[in-house]
């Protein structure tokens, strides 16, 4: 019998193999959905960490996914391109969303549940309204002609590189998250969600603990929004929108709150119902609210509970 | 000296701006204290008021009509999404509602492009209020007038409802503690889908109220939220006091950030809400956290 870690080591390389070769039998059109899955799956699970395991709902995490994309691409349109590498592509834009989420958060988590979601909220809207009127952002147009980098001397402009990119640097996030979440630290935060007042009395410093959670997700979710500028070419006042917020969450629900993959699966059915739908009727916002709705009323645990109860699959 | 009047006609124009946000956020103050619910569909009940005044306007074409039909029609709704979707979660986590209602924006606002399409409509005034009136140097539109002494009377039966009727009291029993009001024998179930969709009527007609003024369009209930959510935490969550003067403050801000701070007039708001969290987390006339 193999232990229930190996099998999850062998499905999580087995997929790996298959996203990594997915262009060797797909087109153009499919590999793009498939890395637009991978990015905000990055920005979901990074969500997820503050929902599902921290129990933090924020509904400003925008703020971070906009802060990396804005940072990503003003570092790699910069003069001479001298951040043109992994500096500019990824370090900066991990730097700003984790210095950004370190000064939301140190202000939101003395406040919970629902001050807490208006909160978040309203600093995310502070960085739209910011960002919507500053011309050194680009105003309400953004940023636009936003090069892909060469790392490692490779450009990863079309093709392979990027994709072979796009897919290790969600493997890296996954990998990360999975050990944060798993990590002695993890569990602090897991007990914190379910009851605070107990592991303040054990002696835990919660703020702290919250502190270094939020700081977490933003980082990544900062991660997140320099890819997702990378691969669109640019940026827009949009990405810190709180609607922006609102569709990780849908995400995380959908595929299931508290569990990494869940959040991937739900970004995945977030991107396909939004493109496939949308290419047989115009109505895919009322198909997702309908499922969004569905999903919270008839299947808290979203897919992959769904899924668990199903199969008997075990946490 | 036109320092004067340019400052008069601002602060006016902010007031109507202030008045309509407390329309629209004292549904939502309602809803919070009442139920414990953040209702992120109160834009969309406001857009949907704005819609539903337009269509009883296409039928009619009668402003006073649609100001009257947008309301009930709206209401109606919010006591289906209460009786239907809400009252099945309150056994679960405030954020499962929360959620819920967040799905609901979609629902809302692609009915609405499916009915009307997505451009922006313009709604008219009411012919008594289609002309302008001036104050010596300062001129407005009469129908920003309206609105202001159109929400202050709505404010002030608001007030005489919930401080001097029986009605007023159970309601105000139920803010304060809804488990308690049960307990001394209130139906607390017919009263959370009353005050429901009570708020929601608030939301659909401040949505036809403002359409002469902000026009009607899909999107216009995700913009106005975050305004109304705003002036809820600057007042007090569940206070109607703090909706009131929260939705002056916000008016104000927002009107003279635009004036003298153009650059980063969007910022005004944020700004003061930021500032009255740090000095006063429960806001203005909230009840102390924990």
């Amino acid at each position: 019998m193999t232990r229930p870690g190996g099998l999850r080591a062998w499905g999580f390389a087995i997929i790996l193999v298959a996203v990594l070769a997915f262009p060797a039998a797909f087109g153009r059109y499919p590999v793009k959905l498939l890395q637009e899955i991978l990015i905000w799956g990055i920005y979901a699970m990074s969500l997820d960490l503050l929902m599902g395991y921290a129990g933090m709902v924020s509904f400003g995490h925008s703020a971070f996914f906009g802060v990396g994309g804005y940072a990503a691409a003003l570092a790699l349109t910069g003069p001479g391109g001298a951040l043109g590498g992994p500096l500019g592509a990824l370090l900066l834009p991990a730097a700003a969303g984790a210095l950004a989420a370190l000064v939301v958060g140190f202000f939101s988590i003395r406040v919970s549940g629902v001050y807490f979601i208006m909160l978040t909220l309203a600093f995310s809207q502070m960085f739209y309204a910011y960002a919507f009127q500053t011309a050194w952002l680009g105003a309400e147009d953004g940023i636009t002609g936003v090069p892909r980098p060469a790392l490692l001397g490779v450009p990863t402009g079309e093709g392979w590189a990027f994709h072979v990119y796009v897919v290790a640097i969600t493997a890296l996030a996954a990998l990360f998250l999975w050990r944060v979440v798993r990590s002695p630290f993890g569990h602090v935060l897991a007990g914190i969600h379910e009851n605070e007042e107990r592991m303040t009395a054990v002696g835990y410093p919660v703020r702290r603990y919250k502190l270094l959670g939020f700081v977490l997700a933003g980082t990544l979710a900062g991660l997140a929004g320099s890819l997702y500028a990378q691969f669109s070419g640019s940026i827009t006042p949009d990405a810190f929108f709180w609607t922006t917020s609102g569709e990780a969450l849908l995400m995380v629900i959908i595929g299931g709150t508290g569990t990494l993959g869940g959040a991937v699966l739900g970004a995945a059915a977030f991107i396909l119902l939004q493109s496939l739908v949308s290419t047989y009727t115009e109505r895919w916002m009322l198909i997702l609210g309908v499922t969004f709705v569905l999903f919270v009323l008839f299947a808290p645990g979203g897919i992959v509970g769904a899924l668990r109860g199903r199969i008997g699959l075990r946490a | 000296m036109p320092f004067l009047p340019d400052f008069l006609g601002q602060a006016l124009n902010g007031l109507a701006y202030g008045a309509l946000l407390f329309l629209l956020s004292v549904g939502l103050t309602l809803i919070f204290g009442m139920l414990d619910i953040v209702n992120l569909a109160h834009g969309s009940f406001y857009m949907l008021g704005a819609y539903a005044g337009l269509a009883t306007l296409a039928v009619t074409g009668n402003f006073w009509l649609a100001a009257l039909a947008a309301p009930i029609a709206v209401g109606l709704i919010g006591a289906l999404v209460e009786r239907g979707l809400l009252r099945p979660l309150y056994r679960r986590s405030p954020l499962d509602q929360v959620l819920l209602t967040f799905g609901l924006i979609y629902l809302f606002e692609d009915l609405v492009k499916w009915g009307w399409g997505g451009r922006i409509r313009s709604i008219s005034p009411p012919e008594v209020f289609s002309g302008r009136v001036s104050f010596g140097r300062v001129t407005l539109p009469s129908y920003r007038l309206f609105v202001i002494a159109f929400c202050l009377v709505v404010a002030l039966v608001l007030w005489l409802v919930i401080e001097k009727t029986r009605l007023g009291a159970v309601i105000r029993a139920g803010v304060y503690d809804a488990e308690m009001a049960a307990g001394l024998g209130i139906d607390t179930g017919r009263v959370f889908t009353f005050v429901f969709a009570f708020g929601a009527a608030l939301g659909g007609l401040s949505g036809v109220i403002a359409g002469p003024i902000q026009s009607a369009y899909p999107s216009m209930g995700v913009s106005i939220l975050i305004p109304a959510l705003i002036v809820v935490v600057v007042g007090g969550l569940g206070s109607l006091k703090g909706s009131f003067v929260g939705s002056l403050i916000i008016g104000q801000a927002e009107t003279f950030g635009k004036v003298w701070l153009p650059g980063v007039s969007m910022l005004m708001i944020y700004v003061v809400m930021a500032l009255i969290v740090v000095l006063r987390p429960q806001g203005l006339f909230g009840r102390p956290l924990r």
